[in-house]
């Protein structure tokens, strides 16, 4: 055959080598949604092949050379509850068995590893809490559950990784999460999928999911030597935020050292949880969130600090349990200025918020 | 294979001398007109123009995507290309083209009435969908507009420098022909029925017409909200939507949702009541169930405005409005799946011929029926997860909306052509061309769904070379498909001279426009109707010739 045309025939060949209908299962939530999308496709192959058998039977069977004069009729009440209840009774089952995959990918499991991404105009970054940061590519440990929590730093973008079945929209102003646990090792496809833009189709990288081991030594090798948390800390201090949150009797801002994950009551009386999303909130928009008892003094931050600052703000913020060092660098600060370097550990100085 | 046709003797046959079409003379007949049958042949022209541009562009599309690489036009050009085929479908083709075409046409007839119960509306909203649609082709000349026909902000708002002022626009005004339409119906159909039309003796095809204007009337308004808004943040930035200033780009998606998943119901609702009446037709029977198809239709406008955040799942929502969403999507499905039930079994006991229309209907109720199922995939938010933002999508709503709204569209054109036209068009070539159609639309539709399957993101103009084979095999259907949609273009138009003298009932069809003369007089009937047999009555419509015959005799 392949004298026909040897670029089909290769082409052919290609093709039918490397057939796949399903990209692969890399996640542990992959096989669950594949046998949804099994049972479902199996469903829709009946109902399909019922409604053809019907026509093309009646079709045949009631042509008008065999049957030259139609019956009249009114209809059946028995044969039309059939064919709404069994559906019905289908669908429910694929909404409550969807129901449930849905609430298992987009809730965390309370040992998941955290990583931060920002989505931008055209490209991945995504923010370890170690100091690691890449572009367009995300390294993860295999059998580790990972959670993302993503933002847009301009338009709508859409994280989605087909192989782990999983996807979020990156969207600007606010945080929005989601968790995967790889089940293989391998190099997958990430894609941007929702439309960004000149450049949408050129916002793609790879998932590269490596051993636990070779994950600890890709860590190693790939640290910029700050961890989120101490550039957090460097914001924390440079941004004068110090002066109010030191945890001081009589401080003009509430103490955060164990803040995270704790219940504030607001001066409108309102109860809210503080999670990553409130305190970046709380950054941006502080007279909103004011916690009983402060006066609203604290001036808004919007458009002083980036999206991956803010994010190093949240990670310093989360792992806050003492406001020992906090007023080691107030007290060195007042001692002598000239010092105020000196006070972060592990820091060059440099004030990093890009 | 036997046929229902039965024309006039093609001897002494002539078209009517007096008609809709021969009244007046000369182009200012036309532009103002008040006959909602000369309007429906404006809309027609129109709304053909712009399918023919929007499949250019389509196949624009389809060629750039033959190779992974984008090659053939920069990104930002094949950005373009893709929201102009979806804004030009969609406002400019799909909204309009069975109501303002065949719904304008046969309404007024249907229910016994003598024009709609708006004439200058009507008139006025031909004209205001032809502003929007030369504001389009303007903005298109002009450099285009690049946000997708979603106009997601913050891209349209902030991040865009096309024209996406003028493109909003032409939606704004466009979406008010669209209301007008809907409010000329609903008013007609309440108000305007022959003696003893009573709701229940009407043709499917107004109740699902009446679903959709309610759909119409309802929903447009809020698209034209959120368009108002996204043009005002982008010339003078309110900040509704931008979180910068404390606004929120998902209160767009809701608003936008909130018009556009009721505007698939606008779309294809109308869609079914041509299936209604063509099935019925062709299979000399009463539609199986006539009351359960009616208030489906009902029951698709009352629960398609509750299931807009489907389109949300993944942008951050609540999971327990997700929760709520979803089941109410399942419940939207199952009209649609009565709907189908309910043709097959109007085929029982029938007495079946396979005209042109008949085909094209099966093959609506082939495809309609995988673009439903396929939509309950999407449903499922556990699944929508994987398959949302994917040529998935892509395939889901082209086989529900080519698949059944164009097939349902070309159905209804080749069965009212007499009626509108006065004449035949050659019925082999037509049933080759709904078959070529058919085969042509599977072919580069289903290697999409597959290719959303394997994960391939919608809207890129590069891709990576294992998806490659699949859209080889979508872009060759895409030229099947071209030439199906070519022939029927050509054989109507020819068809207009060359065909034959149809007479007022070739179907002998039970509807009343039927009844009357081909093409209609402009007052449509001389004296008004009263109505005594149910719609679908072949029985009558037997003794009626009957009746002529001893008369005549």
């Amino acid at each position: 055959m392949d004298h026909i045309s040897p670029v089909i025939w290769q082409f052919l060949v290609k093709w039918l080598t490397n057939f796949a209908v399903i990209p692969p299962e890399a996640s542990k939530v992959a096989p669950q949604v594949d046998a949804l999308l099994l049972f479902m496709t199996l469903v829709s192959l009946v109902g399909l092949t019922l409604v053809i058998l019907l026509v093309v039977t009646f079709s045949i069977l009631y042509r008008r050379e065999r049957n030259p004069v139609a019956t009249q009729i009114e209809g059946s009440t028995l044969l039309e509850a059939t064919w709404t209840i069994i559906p019905l009774g289908l669908f429910l089952v694929m909404f409550v068995w969807g129901s449930v995959l849905y609430f298992r990918i987009y809730t965390p499991p309370p040992n998941a590893m955290q990583v931060y991404v920002v989505g931008k105009q055209w490209m991945w970054k995504a923010e370890h809490p170690g100091g690691q940061h890449e572009i367009n590519s995300l390294h993860v440990p295999v059998n580790q559950p990972v959670d993302l929590t993503l933002i847009s730093q301009d338009v709508f973008h859409s994280f989605s990784m087909p192989a782990f079945r999983v996807k979020r929209e990156a969207i600007p102003g606010r945080y929005t999460t989601v968790w995967f646990e790889a089940t293989q090792e391998g190099t997958y496809h990430l894609f941007c999928s929702q439309y960004c833009g000149t450049a949408h189709s050129a916002m793609i990288g790879q998932i590269v999911v490596m051993s636990q081991d070779d994950y600890k030594k890709w860590l190693a090798s790939s640290t910029s030597g700050v961890s989120l948390a101490q550039n957090g800390e460097r914001l924390f201090a440079s941004l004068s935020c110090t002066a109010c949150h030191n945890g001081t009797p009589g401080a003009r801002g509430p103490s955060l050292a164990g803040v995270y994950g704790s219940t504030l009551t607001l001066t409108n009386g309102q109860k809210v949880t503080v999670d990553d999303e409130y305190l970046r909130q709380a950054i941006l928009n502080p007279s909103a969130h004011i916690t009983q008892g402060y006066a609203p003094i604290m001036p808004t931050y919007e458009g002083q600090v980036s999206e991956e600052g803010l994010f190093s703000l949240v990670e310093y913020i989360k792992n806050l349990d003492t406001n020992y060092r906090i007023q080691q660098t107030t007290t060195t600060t007042e001692l002598a200025p000239a010092a105020t370097a000196a006070a972060p550990a592990g820091s060059n100085g440099k004030v990093s918020h890009e | 294979m036997s046929s229902i046709v039965s024309l006039p003797d093609q001897t002494t046959a002539r078209i009517p001398k007096r008609n809709y079409l021969t009244n007046e003379n000369g182009i200012l007949s036309w532009l103002l007109t008040g006959d909602h049958k000369r309007i429906a042949m404006l809309y027609l022209i129109s709304i053909t123009f712009f399918f023919f541009i929007g499949g250019a562009l389509a196949g624009l599309i389809r060629l750039e995507l033959l190779t992974p690489q984008s090659d053939l036009m920069a990104t930002d050009t094949y950005n373009k290309v893709f929201s102009m085929h979806g804004i030009i479908m969609i406002f400019l083709f799909l909204v309009p083209s069975v109501p303002a075409t065949l719904g304008n046409f046969l309404i007024p007839i249907m229910v016994g009435a003598k024009d709609l119960a708006f004439p200058k509306i009507n008139l006025l909203s031909w004209y205001l969908y032809l502003a929007g649609g030369s504001l389009t082709l303007w903005a298109m000349i002009n450099g285009g507009v690049d946000t997708g026909w979603t106009f997601t902000t913050p891209l349209s708002t902030h991040y865009v420098n096309t024209n996406v002022v003028t493109t909003g626009l032409a939606i704004f005004v466009a979406g008010f022909s669209s209301i007008f339409t809907g409010l000329n119906f609903i008013v007609t159909i309440h108000r305007m029925r022959a003696p003893g039309m009573t709701w229940f003796k009407l043709p499917l095809f107004v109740w699902s017409h009446y679903a959709a204007s309610i759909l119409m009337v309802l929903g447009t308004p809020v698209l034209a909200i959120a368009i108002v808004l996204v043009l005002l943040e982008r010339t003078i930035g309110i900040g509704v939507f931008d979180p910068t200033k404390g606004g929120d780009p998902i209160l767009f998606q809701h608003l936008f949702w909130f018009y556009s998943h009721p505007a698939v119901y606008i779309m294809i609702l109308p869609g079914m009541g041509v299936i209604s009446e063509v099935i019925s037709t062709f299979s000399r029977k009463r539609v199986f169930g006539y009351s359960a198809v009616a208030f489906s239709s009902v029951a698709i406008a009352v629960f398609g405005f509750f299931v807009w955040e489907h389109h949300m799942f993944i942008m951050g929502v609540s999971n327990y409005s997700t929760l709520v969403f979803s089941l109410l999507t399942m419940l939207v499905a199952v009209p649609s799946s009565i709907k189908i039930f309910n043709w097959a079994f109007t085929l029982y006991k029938g007495s079946i011929t396979f005209e042109t229309p008949m085909l094209y209907a099966f093959g609506f109720m082939g495809l309609f029926t995988i673009g439903g199922l396929t939509g309950v995939f999407l449903g499922a938010s556990g699944t929508d997860i994987h398959l949302t933002e994917t040529y998935f999508i892509v395939a889901h709503f082209h086989f529900v909306m080519v698949g059944g709204m164009l097939m349902a569209f070309l159905a209804g054109i080749h069965f009212w052509w007499p009626k509108m036209t006065g004449r035949m068009y050659p019925e082999k070539i037509s049933q080759l061309a709904a078959v070529v159609t058919f085969i042509g639309f599977n072919f580069t539709f289903f290697p999409q769904f597959l290719l959303g399957m394997l994960g391939m993101p919608r809207r890129y103009a590069a891709y990576p070379p294992e998806f490659q084979v699949l859209n080889v095999f979508s872009t060759a259907g895409a030229t099947i498909l071209g030439v199906g949609y070519l022939l029927p273009m050509i054989y109507l138009v020819w068809s207009l001279k060359y065909g034959k003298i149809a007479g007022a009932n070739p179907w002998q069809a039970t509807g009343l426009e039927w009844q009357i003369q081909s093409p209609p007089l402009t007052e449509n009937f001389v004296e008004i109707p009263v109505v005594t047999q149910d719609a679908y009555d072949y029985e009558w419509l037997e003794r009626q010739k009957e009746h002529e015959v001893t008369q005549v005799g």
